[in-house]
């Protein structure tokens, strides 16, 4: 899910990860490795430097590009930082708290802030009830509809987050799209109204976001035995009552998974806001986090106060990873 | 099963199948239509009836964008960007999932935290930052700009992702490449590299879709030269939000999404036991 670059873009990368968490683990050899080396180097041994060495350029390349460049987000979010000091015409000033007693005392950050959790919030159970309804329904189908399925979903994530965009766009365009002509709406435009627009881009977050969750919890359940499964079936257990007393609690570990994946995921929502609602809708009423955090930052050139949104949805997210590593860590989840 | 209850279980399954079937054509419309408005000629995608076929596929649409704006050469600087994050994003995270897995030492369970949580990472926040940092380091409005940052965010995840494809090479080969008298090196290049290959294109999949797709670093740092520009920043230029040239658009997207199509469909089968297999433990 990360940065699927536009991380966020990417859409699952993260998620993926996730899932390898809980990937199949060969039996720990270290023990014996340790107890019985006595060629040199034998596997999985300390090795000296060489892990060290193996590790240095990945370790140069995210201290430079990641670790300084979120050092320097929270220095600038300190710092009265607009296109003056940009520009070298004056000097950064430092300002303590002040970007961010401006941002807290600013009535439309708490506005985006709510509209944030919401909408993300909306996104992730729609993910999640989809990608687990149809996750159930490939278990029930034979081969062709299943590779069908698949295949269409396979399209959906496959899909670039610029283009699925512009593409959902066009399906509700109010004057060229098809949808207003099946639902027989004339030119009601979707973009307008606040709740629409989002409403219209939480479809596509869906569309492109419930493929990683229907195929994870589906190889999840392949992996539930069938014999579990059918004696629930001959106690006359309904589809939904085996969803949720045998499925679920068996997928506990996939779910958690998916369900983090898709908060981290959703609440950094980008360019489908962007694109879809024209940098934050009329007025701004539909921005996000991310998108407010760039207005303010490359739009208005505040680029101090656009840090400290930065800063604020850093600390939200890292809250939610921690939830997640807790979560992990219960489960008995070695690293 | 005998047939009493197979008969029974008919039905359901038919409306199971049905529905499957169903939810697959709607899944897909979107991308049908997007390659259905490519081929639509002009005037047929203004006229007043959505028309789920056409009589008359042109390749205006497509004309119109490949001549526009050196369309061909932002496609280009995408590959080149992609190409590069996939390939050195790879070979990094390949010596790096290699150290976290095949040695013991310390800090490494921190280590791989370090790896998960930097994933979190809000990337767009960052565009602030980075934006300094290529500006200091004269790199705004190269590719460089773009690969740089692309490689450090995809890293966190191809590490994690690696990890279960290296694990599953047998420590016993190892032990066996060393007992023959190959060195670290020769063992790590020629042995392990080979046989986590398969897992890398896999895991490559996704760096290659969050280069390809980034749009908010093309739009930040690629400021005044537009030759450096990609595919993301190109399409936009046929999407004016007043007077959309939808045509143009979806021939665009059009062109824009078959590589990812086809990347994905190629390793599909990887990803899936990738992503899934993770779950059979």
């Amino acid at each position: 899910m990360s940065s699927v670059n536009d991380r966020s873009a990417v859409k699952t990368p993260a998620a993926a990860t996730a899932a390898a968490v809980t990937a199949p683990r060969p039996p720990n050899r270290t023990a014996d490795a340790r107890g019985g080396r006595t060629t040199r180097g034998a596997a999985r041994g300390s090795g000296g430097w060489t892990p060290w060495l193996y590790l240095a350029p990945a370790l140069l390349v995210l201290g430079g590009l990641l670790v300084y460049p979120i050092y320097q987000l929270g220095l600038i979010s300190f710092f009265e930082y607009t296109q003056a000091q940009v520009s070298g015409g004056e000097p950064a000033t430092f300002e303590g708290f002040g970007n961010y007693g401006r941002l807290f005392g600013d009535p439309q950050f708490w506005q985006v802030l709510l509209a944030t959790v919401l909408f993300a919030a909306a996104c992730v159970v729609s993910t999640l009830a989809v990608g687990c309804a149809l996750a159930v329904l490939l278990t029930r189908v034979r081969a062709v509809p299943r590779l069908a399925l698949m295949l269409a979903a396979l399209g959906a994530w496959a899909t670039p987050a610029v283009t699925g965009s512009t593409v959902w766009l066009f399906l509700f365009d109010p004057d060229f799209g098809p949808v207003n002509r099946m639902l027989g709406l004339g030119d009601h435009a979707w973009t307008y109204g606040r709740l629409s627009a989002f409403f219209l881009v939480l479809l596509e977050v869906v569309w492109c976001s419930f493929p990683f969750v229907m195929v994870t919890v589906y190889a999840g359940i392949r992996a539930v035995p069938g014999e579990v499964l059918e004696a629930a079936a001959l106690d006359g257990a309904s589809q939904w009552r085996i969803w949720r007393s045998v499925l679920a609690p068996m997928l506990r570990p996939i779910l958690v998974v998916v369900t983090i994946q898709s908060v981290i995921w959703d609440f950094k929502v980008f360019t489908q806001i962007y694109v879809m609602t024209n940098g934050g809708g009329i007025a701004g009423q539909n921005l996000v986090l991310n998108v407010y955090a760039y207005q303010q930052a490359f739009a208005s050139s505040q680029y101090g106060l656009g840090s400290a949104v930065g800063i604020v949805m850093l600390l939200i997210l890292l809250a939610v990873t921690l939830v997640y590593l807790r979560l992990l860590r219960r489960q008995g989840e070695e690293l | 099963m005998n047939p009493l209850r197979a008969l029974v279980r008919r039905p359901g399954r038919l409306a199971a199948e049905a529905s499957a079937l169903l939810i697959a054509v709607v899944v897909a419309f979107p991308l049908y239509w997007m390659v259905l408005s490519a081929f639509k000629p002009a005037g047929e995608i203004e006229s007043s009836e959505a028309r789920p076929w056409t009589p008359a596929p042109s390749l205006d649409s497509f004309r119109r964008v490949f001549g526009q704006q050196e369309f061909g050469r932002y496609f280009l600087n995408s590959l080149v960007v992609a190409g590069c994050v996939v390939i050195a994003s790879g070979l990094i995270a390949f010596l790096a999932a290699t150290a976290v897995t095949r040695f013991r030492f310390r800090l490494r369970t921190t280590l791989l935290l370090m790896f998960l949580i930097a994933q979190m990472v809000p990337v767009e926040a960052l565009t602030i930052p980075l934006f300094f940092l290529m500006r200091d380091a004269g790199q705004l409005n190269t590719l460089g700009s773009l690969i740089l940052p692309h490689i450090a965010f995809s890293l966190p995840f191809a590490i994690w992702m690696l990890r279960g494809f290296v694990k599953a090479v047998p420590q016993a080969l190892e032990e066996a490449a060393y007992i023959d008298g190959a060195s670290r090196a020769r063992f790590l290049w020629q042995i392990l590299f080979p046989l986590v290959l398969p897992g890398l294109v896999a895991t490559s999949v996704f760096s290659f879709i969050s280069a390809w797709n980034d749009f908010l670093f093309a739009k930040s740092f690629i400021i005044s030269d537009t030759s450096q520009s990609t595919l993301p920043m190109a399409l936009l230029v046929f999407y004016k939000p007043d007077d959309p040239d939808w045509g143009g658009v979806m021939a665009a997207s059009t062109v824009m999404t078959i590589p990812v199509l086809v990347f994905f469909v190629l390793v599909q089968r990887r990803l899936v036991s990738g992503l899934g297999g993770a779950v059979k433990d």
